[in-house]
């Protein structure tokens, strides 16, 4: 049963789709409105990073770096360390990736208050192939002092954390996608750094005490975890779908209380299964309840060029392959017991 | 050119070296450290701390503050003792540099120590945060002035000519770097290791106003800065050419100091020279 907060057509097929990284750009608007000491800087990818609006609204504070993403993030240090609130807009791969050490010691070992923007993460990239398609960028991130990770799950959501990060003091990390994507969230559906939400639960009418499954996905995906929940509550088998957004800080207790409750667990991300949000999640249940876990998410390889829809169902995160994961999980389940 | 009065180019000279003694002392109470940079960079930050930089060690946050910012972080040392000889901190704290709980890290760390604008250690990234400072102080307009002290090696670093360029391409007023051309680095002299020559010629492609200067002439380099001040359409970096290791024999010019502490026989050695040093400044000026 869908989460009342959600868009209610998102199961149509015609639902609306907008790329996540619409949603940044949105965001930086909105900020470069509310806040004078927004500043946004671009590595030469202003457009597709969707910085371009900010960019037109507010040219005095925005700084073209070039192809320069060491520049990029150490020029944002000094910035955020001078009473400025930067964010960095780049393709993923290159920003967190080409200048991770940069961001480790001069963002987030000295505290400075840049927020890192990581367009193009993910497979669904598509044709520009592997090079371009951020797939660890999640790990790298996640396990740095000082530093949170947001990935929003929609164009929506991906705006309200975009306002949010700067509303937080410190580096944040926050994760977008190319390609077109379901709106799942409304204007009025909750967000809040740190807070898991469930997008789904057993239908009432079932009359079933528990799910047999918790599945804890992030970003876009998120669209296919819940496809799967309905098709398998078709096959009598119910399940709860919970978006944990924000991978750092991780919401440690709603996904107890949920994975407790289910007692098994199926993470969904975009991203390699090492390191990312299932790696998080499964730290946390091993740490604290260890129950059965199945992951869903890149199998220690790189991408290709396709089409996103397609990459998505050959590296294995589509519906079909969602729906075999909550099979073996809770095949795994019954089996320990 | 600047005008200094005898007795205060003598002062600033004698806390030179009083520096320097500091700097011997706490690398071999510290028992691992850099030795040459730290010593030949003495004078210049002497005459930053002691007469260019507007700052109130009491206050220092203070947002009108002018910015500096050391990119090569590993000569931490001249910075600590020069900060706390100013009246950052207490002279004491010098003794816990890179032990347990201190606040003097083997690199420095922002937010710990006061005076300290950024982190750094990592080479190559430290002009880039000073430009961000000056680009803050534009958005700002606030007139503080944002000093960077670079290593020569580190210029074999990408990050350091995607700012160069950066810095070249906006025209910077309010950003003066300054560049210790003391042609070593940890694997032996930089001209042999990766040929950085030539500099000047590097800087002036890159639209910088160019000046260079002798590292241990505090009159120089203040009137470097001032000139730096005065040009309006370029960045300006200066070149400042110093002996590392300078005010000890058997330190200056030897790569092998770069990253190594004295041993206590040589700390004697060393801090016997400076003294002497220290005696025949005050004979020439009297």
């Amino acid at each position: 049963m869908l989460n009342k907060n959600l868009n209610q057509k998102l199961f149509d097929k015609d639902v609306e789709q907008i790329p996540t990284r619409n949603g940044y750009g949105e965001g930086l608007v909105v900020l470069g409105e509310e806040n004078p000491n927004v500043v946004v800087l671009s590595a030469d990818l202003t457009e597709s990073t969707r910085a371009e609006a900010f960019s037109k609204k507010f040219p005095e504070r925005f700084i073209e770096i070039g192809v320069a993403e060491q520049n990029l993030a150490t020029i944002a240090a000094g910035l955020g360390i001078s009473g400025k609130i930067p964010f960095i807009s780049s393709y993923a791969t290159f920003s967190p990736g080409r200048n991770y050490e940069q961001i480790r010691t001069t963002i987030a070992y000295n505290d400075s208050n840049v927020k890192i923007a990581g367009a193009h993460a993910g497979i669904s990239v598509g044709p520009d192939g592997a090079t371009h398609q951020a797939t660890e960028d999640i790990a790298i991130m996640r396990v740095m002092p000082n530093m949170k990770v947001i990935v929003p799950c929609d164009v929506i959501e991906a705006r309200k954390a975009t306002i949010a990060a700067a509303k937080i003091w410190g580096p944040v990390y926050i994760r977008f996608g190319r390609e077109k994507s379901p709106v799942l969230t409304t204007e009025t559906t909750p967000f809040i750094v740190g807070k898991a939400q469930l997008l789904w639960v057993p239908s009432e009418k079932r009359k079933v005490k528990k799910p047999d499954v918790l599945i804890v996905g992030c970003g876009p995906l998120l669209h296919n975890a819940l496809c799967a929940a309905k098709a398998l509550e078709d096959e009598k088998i119910n399940v709860s779908v919970m978006n944990v957004h924000t991978i750092k800080p991780l919401d440690e207790d709603s996904i107890l209380n949920h994975a407790g409750h289910a007692g098994a667990v199926v993470t969904l991300e975009e991203h390699q299964i090492a390191g990312g949000l299932g790696g998080a999640v499964a730290e946390l249940l091993a740490k604290k309840l260890p129950l059965p876990i199945e992951f869903v998410g890149m199998e220690d390889t790189f991408g290709e060029s396709g089409k996103p829809n397609e990459l998505i169902e050959k590296y294995g995160m589509g519906v079909g392959a969602i729906k075999d994961a909550v099979k073996r999980v809770i095949k795994r389940k019954t089996q320990s017991v | 050119m600047t005008y200094f009065h005898e007795d205060e180019l003598k002062y600033l000279e004698g806390v030179a070296t009083r520096i320097r003694e500091k700097i011997i002392e706490m690398l071999l109470e510290a028992g691992s450290g850099h030795s040459a940079g730290p010593l030949g960079m003495a004078d210049i930050f002497t005459a930053l701390y002691f007469n260019v930089l507007r700052h109130d060690p009491k206050k220092p946050k203070w947002p009108d503050r002018d910015r500096l910012v050391l990119s090569n972080g590993h000569i931490c040392p001249v910075q600590y003792v020069a900060l706390a000889y100013a009246g950052y901190f207490p002279l004491e704290e010098l003794m816990t540099l890179r032990k347990i709980d201190s606040r003097l890290q083997g690199h420095p760390h922002r937010g710990t120590l006061p005076g300290i604008e950024t982190t750094s250690g990592p080479l190559g990234s430290g002009l880039s945060q000073a430009i961000g400072m000056a680009l803050a102080a534009q958005m700002d307009k606030k007139k503080y002035w944002t000093y960077c002290i670079a290593s020569d090696g580190e210029h074999q670093e990408g990050n350091f000519w995607e700012a160069v360029m950066f810095a070249g391409k906006n025209k910077f007023l309010n950003l003066i770097l300054i560049v210790d051309r003391n042609n070593i680095q940890i694997d032996g002299y930089t001209e042999k290791v990766m040929q950085l020559e030539p500099l000047r010629a590097k800087y002036e492609a890159f639209n910088w106003h160019v000046l260079e200067i002798d590292g241990h002439n505090i009159e120089d380099f203040v009137d470097a800065v001032s000139e730096a001040k005065a040009i309006y359409e370029k960045p300006t970096v200066i070149i400042a050419h110093t002996i590392p290791g300078r005010g000890v024999s058997f330190m200056e010019r030897d790569y092998l100091w770069h990253g190594k502490p004295p041993t206590k026989e040589e700390a004697e050695r060393a801090l016997l020279e400076l003294r002497t040093l220290g005696k025949r400044i005050e004979s020439e000026h009297e």
